[in-house]
């Protein structure tokens, strides 16, 4: 009882708790900025309105969406300092490089583009509104870059030396840091799977819609730009995870051990599809196996031999000396299983959704549908679906909204918790790393206090997403589609009210 | 001048960017209540900083993220040290932000009541504890041989501590009037400039007592320059806006707010954050920073992006510079 409350532990749920809801908005702001910039650029290059009209519909949700994500970004930043000082004491010459790299190049960029692009609908010329947006996308992903390559540091320590006399790591090589192959491979997936987020986003949401035949032009484009999102996002996504493992089975045996419940090692060695284990006995009492398959994602070798959990730990208590050396087992392996799963299941939603909405020269005349007609959905040849088929193919596309978010946040608790227990892997643990002079109490307030505010916020965030969804894409004004020729705004309007403020 | 007190003038720099900045903004959002009389003006109050709060906020993270980066020991102890205050800060810039960005989103008067009450204490609350937390920078608190802050919660809320809270949420406060002066059109604009000529003089007596005491406390011939400037500053910015040179007023009130960061840091040099304990014990610029190659790159990175920054935000102002009023708020929209 008295360690499930130590400072540790709770301050790890603080962590964790944190950084996941952090982390539900900001895949979806990464690619909702980039989807509307792409959006409103097809409204400046063509001036159909339907573009327009989706810019500020996609445009809003993004908004409401980026309110959290950046406000909970702020909370990321200071609790290493609050809750883990002893690791800052440690990394800082490290970690503190990318992060502060984060704030005075990508944050400022994102922060100060946006409140332009808010507020500079009627006071920019439209080109000029329009290279906002894109500043907007170009901060989060290079927001993302940079927090990745810090937090791949961490998976694998390089371009650093010891220095004894400080007790602490110091820096020797930031080009290394940035570039490594974790840092590239980490990058690659989370950047590939935010957009597989924002892509079943706006498949789900249009397909809310044109259930109901609400907003069928705005719709049929979001749902097209949405599969298309999805198809090409989820094919990316599958090849950096796959990258990124086998990057992973080099540097952190353990982890991928652990997400296979591999207990020992296997020439060949198969990928496990189901296992109950037994953590204490360390085998695992049911499994359903496919041969071979795991050496061929460590090594791309059917009959290579991988090490299992046990090996790992030998040989990690010879090299850093006595301790258990294993993460968490179930966590690492329905963590791993979770965020395949719900992944692969988007992509084949979105491949399905595709090739079911495909349009023009592929299919005879008579089932085309026009611009404001709600796509038929054509399995191939001459046969559509059924009615009641495809209410439940639209329904099961509104559901695939969240299969993202699901993978993406087990894919950081497999991560993060398959380090265990180490913080910087190899070198530092997470026991070492906390705050020592902060009390249980302090710890515990803190937690509760976040606890409850992001509970009442996702209330509040998800009730008003429902509600501009619901409403779906406004109405365009003249004075939308009128924009202003000068920077600040033509003369004459000067007493009208402002456009899409807040 | 070597690397790391480039640094430590370059956080003085980034926190004096985020008082500058933040300072007006949480300055309008205390006036929200004090100065605004219906919904259009709270509406009309929030939307002068509408474009522009987030991007100021952002000069605390990378005030932040350049303490960390440049000097972790302080990054670890100030934050470990002063965790319920800093927590409460959080909470407050969290529910502001979230505030600001949904406060609109639904027309029942209710919610946006609820918000606007949000917004005015957790503006007050943050101004007044960056207060409270750089007088206790200043003079020093408990900490150990091992950089742990050994005090209590209690000793952080020091006489000094909350004369230092008082003056920058005064300070802020004014600041933020000056700025709506600045920034509006009609009855409101009277009004701010109203409250600030009445605020004037409070703030006036609460900042020279803080300044002079920390001048005695441990100040040097820098920090009295500092000192004097701040004073000059501060009578200056209420004669402007007496005479309704409101841009002069700003520049004015903006220049106070920078002579005290100023004043404040040039008494800590070479701490960063002294032990009351022992003096041997206290936190400097050279026992708490990274290694000079850390710092060089840090270096590199302040000097290309730093001014970048600034260009593309003075632009962001040039762009809403027209003042507005409560005609340029639709009917729906309040």
């Amino acid at each position: 009882m008295e360690l499930a409350l130590a400072p540790e532990t709770l301050a790890r749920w603080q962590f964790g708790i944190t950084t996941v809801y952090h982390f539900l908005f900001v895949p979806l702001t990464i690619s909702l900025a980039a989807l509307t910039a792409g959006l409103q650029t097809a409204w400046v290059r063509t001036e159909k309105e339907v573009y327009l009209r989706a810019t500020k519909f996609w445009g809003k949700l993004f908004l409401i969406n980026i309110a959290m994500g950046v406000v909970t970004g702020i909370v990321q930043e200071f609790q290493f300092g609050m809750n883990w000082s002893e690791y800052s004491r440690f990394v800082g010459d490290i970690f503190g490089a990318p992060l502060a790299f984060e704030a005075l190049i990508a944050f400022f960029f994102e922060s100060t583009f946006i409140g332009l692009w808010i507020f500079g609908w009627d006071k920019l010329p439209k080109k000029i509104h329009l290279a906002c947006i894109w500043m907007v996308s170009i901060g989060t992903i290079l927001s993302a870059y940079f927090i990745l390559a810090a937090n791949s540091w961490m998976q694998h320590p390089v371009g650093f030396r010891i220095n004894k006399e400080r007790g602490r790591a110091e820096l020797t090589d930031f080009w290394a840091v940035l570039t490594q192959n974790t840092a590239l491979a980490q990058a690659f997936h989370t950047l590939s799977a935010a957009f597989l987020t924002g892509g079943a986003f706006m498949v789900g949401l249009a397909a809310y819609h044109l259930t109901r035949r609400r907003h069928i032009k705005v719709m049929r484009t979001s749902l097209r730009l949405g599969l298309i999102t999805v198809v090409i996002a989820g094919l990316l996504t599958a090849i950096s995870g796959d990258t990124l493992g086998k990057v992973m089975f080099k540097q952190q045996p353990m982890k991928m051990a652990a997400a296979e419940a591999l207990w020992d090692g296997q020439k060949p060695a198969p990928f496990s599809v189901f296992a109950y284990g037994d953590v204490d006995k360390g085998h695992n009492t049911v499994a359903i196996e496919v041969p071979g398959l795991l050496s061929f994602l460590a090594n791309d070798d059917f009959s290579s031999y991988v090490p299992g959990i046990n090996d790992v730990n030998k040989a990690e208590q010879q090299k850093f000396g006595p301790g258990d050396y294993r993460p968490n087992i179930p966590v690492a392996y329905w963590g791993f299983r979770w965020m395949i799963g719900f992944g692969m299941a988007s992509f084949t939603l979105g491949a399905l959704g595709l090739w079911l909405t495909r349009k023009k020269f592929l299919l005879p005349r008579h089932l085309r549908t026009g611009d404001d007609e709600v796509p038929l959905l054509v399995l191939f040849g001459k046969r559509t679906l059924g009615p009641k088929l495809t209410s439940w193919f639209w329904r099961v596309a509104t559901w695939t909204m969240a299969f993202p978010l699901i993978a993406n946040s087990w894919g950081w608790i497999f991560t993060e918790m398959g380090r265990q227990p180490w913080v910087v892997y190899g070198l530092f643990q997470t026991r070492q790393a906390v705050s020592p002079g902060v009390s249980q109490t302090e710890v515990a307030i803190s937690m509760a206090v976040f606890t409850a505010l992001y509970a009442i916020l996702a209330v509040i965030e998800v009730r008003l997403l429902v509600k501009y969804a619901k409403a779906g894409p406004p109405e365009l004004t003249e004075a939308d589609l009128n924009p202003p020729t000068k920077i600040g705004g033509d003369h004459q309007d000067a007493d009208r009210p402002m456009a899409f403020s807040y | 001048m070597e690397l790391h007190d480039v640094w430590f003038v370059l956080i003085a720099v980034l926190w004096t960017g985020y008082f500058f900045l933040e300072g007006f903004d949480f300055g309008v959002g205390v006036l929200t209540r004090l100065l605004a009389r219906n919904r259009p003006e709270r509406r009309v109050l929030i939307n002068t900083i509408g474009p522009v709060w987030d991007g100021n906020e952002v000069w605390l993270l990378s005030a932040g993220g350049a303490t960390f980066a440049a000097f972790p020991e302080w990054y670890a102890t100030l934050f470990s040290g002063f965790y319920l205050p800093l927590l409460l800060i959080l909470v407050c810039l969290i529910v502001r932000g979230v505030g600001f960005e949904y406060r609109a989103k639904r027309p029942e008067e209710k919610w946006q009541r609820n918000w606007e009450w949000a917004i005015f204490w957790c503006s007050l609350i943050p101004a007044f504890l960056w207060g409270v937390a750089f007088g206790n920078i200043v003079h020093g608190v408990k900490i150990d041989r091992n950089f742990e802050y050994v005090g209590g919660l209690g000793d952080l809320f020091n006489p000094y501590a909350l004369l230092g809270g008082a003056v920058t949420l005064t300070l802020f406060t004014l600041h933020g009037a000056v700025f709506t002066a600045l920034k509006t059109v009609g009855d409101i604009r009277t009004r701010a400039r109203t409250l600030a000529l009445r605020l004037g003089p409070v703030t006036v007596v609460l900042a020279l007592g803080f300044l002079v005491w920390t001048q005695l406390h441990s100040g040097d011939v820098a920090s009295l320059v500092a000192l004097v400037v701040a004073a000059v500053a501060l009578l200056g910015a209420l004669g402007a806006i007496w005479r309704v040179r409101e841009g002069w007023a700003f520049a004015l009130s903006g220049a106070t707010i920078a002579a005290v960061v100023a004043m404040l840091f040039l008494s800590l040099f070479p701490n960063v954050m002294p032990s009351t304990l022992d003096a041997d014990w206290s936190l400097t610029v050279t026992n708490a920073s990274s290694s000079p190659y850390t710092l060089k790159i840090m270096t590199w990175c302040a000097v290309i992006a730093a001014p970048l920054v600034m260009l593309y935000q003075a632009w962001t102002y040039w762009v809403f510079r027209k003042r507005i009023g409560t005609q340029h708020i639709a009917e729906a929209a309040h």
